[in-house]
């Protein structure tokens, strides 16, 4: 549970106390949890090392999924970061973070879904990226972790969190929403900032399908991770440089959730259409299960 | 809900509701067992049935089953783990009308031949809902220690467990009553706050009526 049913609200009593959204939603739940607030703390900060941990199992170049779709890749992209790119290697590095994440994921490995195993690549791709390019403390990591979940809490309370009901807009939006927020904390930003990053990065992944190649969380789940953290780091970008969003991120929720209950059911992880309906999705899948009926 | 269940579960991949919920709908059933089972039978629904190997459901529900929480490292090679535990197990694909798309059926037996049926649902996030307990309907979320009491449909039953909650100082956060039948077996869902003393569970065991008593500690 959580005191706070909307995002607007929760700005509002981080701004009233003069505090950070994050020291406001561990104080609830620390409240909630029956907990002292350190005990509370702790156990996020396990949390971060598991993303870290999950980065570092990713980037092996041997790693593979079960079904042999996926693996790899994040290797391939942190030996292209280190040349720099077009981005430069903060961004290429946050790639191969996001990369690495889930494709630990596919391969069974141990990871922290947030908010969903299928995008947990996003939150690792952006708080980690930040804190290991020496721009923010572990503690102001672990407490992002926070403002993060607390923005999550809200989606899930008041839309949903999950592809089969919401498509990949309520799991990848919803984490590149959370992670905004998480961002324009870490790097000073106002509550109202906060908000605005959270409705910019919603707005900008409305409508996307849940479309998983034989129902895997794998193509295209993996590199939907790393569209994620785009959006998180340019929706923080735009707030921090003080751009605001004309639509609030309360309704940009709501908005999400409407959209979401209008997607037919074949866009919403049951594999039926979309990525998972062309003629590569199916033959890929066949590959996977053979053309028996029960696969 | 809280925020260790959006930031979390910590799991072992690929997917919150196949994969993890699965593993604790298999660590539910076997804590309900109470012991280690020699013997498992799975029957699986719905998109469990359609894709539980990719997704390593089987691997995660016999993960759960032999005592492993849902992220830990066994969870990948839990089958040969069985194998080396004395499992025997077996899956069947069978739809199971108007369950959950995620549900599983399971029955396990344990070594002195005891036996008990879980149904129940990975509902999304690695959250679970055990709704079946022989036959019996139950409400298990395993988010918060949990009670499941079977009993004789007395009057005084409900109420003997209850106040003996209440002087050991444990709060109930939502109580279930399932009855089959007037006056036969009965079935409590006690959700609490809090931790459950083992001395509770032991005194409730010990009251009239009361059939059995399982704790479900929160997972």
């Amino acid at each position: 549970m959580l005191t706070y049913q909307r995002i607007d609200e929760l700005c509002q009593a981080a701004e009233q106390a003069g505090s950070t959204i994050s020291r406001v939603i561990l104080a609830d739940q620390a409240g909630q949890l029956e907990l002292e607030e350190q005990a509370v703390y702790d156990q996020m900060a396990r949390r971060l090392q598991v993303m870290r941990e999950s980065v570092r199992t990713g980037m092996d170049p041997d790693i593979r999924s079960t079904s042999g779709l996926s693996g790899g890749d994040a290797a391939k992209m942190l030996a292209y970061a280190r040349e720099g790119g077009i981005c430069g290697p903060f961004i290429n590095s946050a790639i191969a973070r996001a990369l690495a994440t889930s494709e630990c994921n596919a391969a069974m490995g141990k990871i922290v879904a947030a908010p969903t195993a299928g995008s947990c690549g996003i939150l690792p791709g952006t708080v980690l990226s930040v804190l290991e390019a020496g721009q923010c403390t572990e503690e102001q990591a672990v407490m992002a972790l926070f403002t993060a979940g607390g923005i999550g809490t809200v989606i899930s309370s008041r839309a949903t969190l999950a592809g089969a009901e919401g498509g990949c807009q309520a799991e990848c939006g919803a984490a590149a929403a959370m992670a905004a927020v998480a961002l324009v904390e870490l790097k000073g930003g106002s509550p109202a900032q906060a908000a605005h990053a959270c409705a910019m990065a919603l707005k900008n992944q409305l409508g996307l399908v849940c479309d998983p190649v034989a129902g895997l969380v794998e193509v295209p789940c993996i590199k939907r991770n790393v569209a994620g953290v785009m959006v998180a780091l340019s929706a923080a970008e735009m707030a921090l440089a003080g751009i605001v969003s004309k639509i609030p991120a309360d309704e940009c929720v709501s908005a999400m959730y409407e959209v979401g209950c209008a997607l037919p059911a074949s866009l919403r992880e049951t594999a039926q259409g979309g990525l998972a309906a062309t003629p590569t999705g199916k033959r890929l899948k066949e590959e996977i299960f053979g053309s028996s009926p029960e696969a | 809900m809280n925020v260790f269940d959006i930031i979390g579960p910590v799991m072992i991949g690929p997917s919150s509701s196949h994969t993890a919920g699965a593993a604790r709908l298999g660590y539910v059933a076997r804590k309900i067992l109470g012991e280690q089972p020699v013997k498992a039978v799975i029957q699986l629904s719905g998109s469990f049935a359609q894709t539980y190997r990719g997704h390593g459901t089987d691997k995660a529900l016999i993960a759960g089953i032999l005592g492993f929480p849902p992220d830990d490292a066994r969870i990948r090679d839990s089958l040969e783990h069985a194998v080396d535990m004395g499992l025997e197990y077996r899956f069947i694909c069978e739809g199971i009308p108007g369950a959950h798309p995620n549900t599983a059926r399971i029955t396990l037996t344990g070594a002195d031949g005891e036996t008990v049926t879980v149904q129940g649902a990975s509902v999304g996030g690695g959250n679970i809902l055990v709704d079946e307990l022989n036959g019996m309907a139950v409400h298990v979320t395993g988010q918060s220690n949990t009670l499941v009491v079977l009993h004789k449909d007395k009057p005084g039953a409900i109420a003997a467990v209850t106040n003996f909650m209440a002087y050991s100082g444990v709060n109930i956060g939502s109580f279930r009553l399932s009855r089959p039948q007037k006056g036969g077996t009965a079935v409590m869902t006690i959700e609490v706050d809090g931790d459950i003393p083992a001395v509770l569970v032991e005194s409730l065991r010990i009251l009239p009526n009361i059939i059995h008593v399982v704790l479900i500690r929160a997972v």
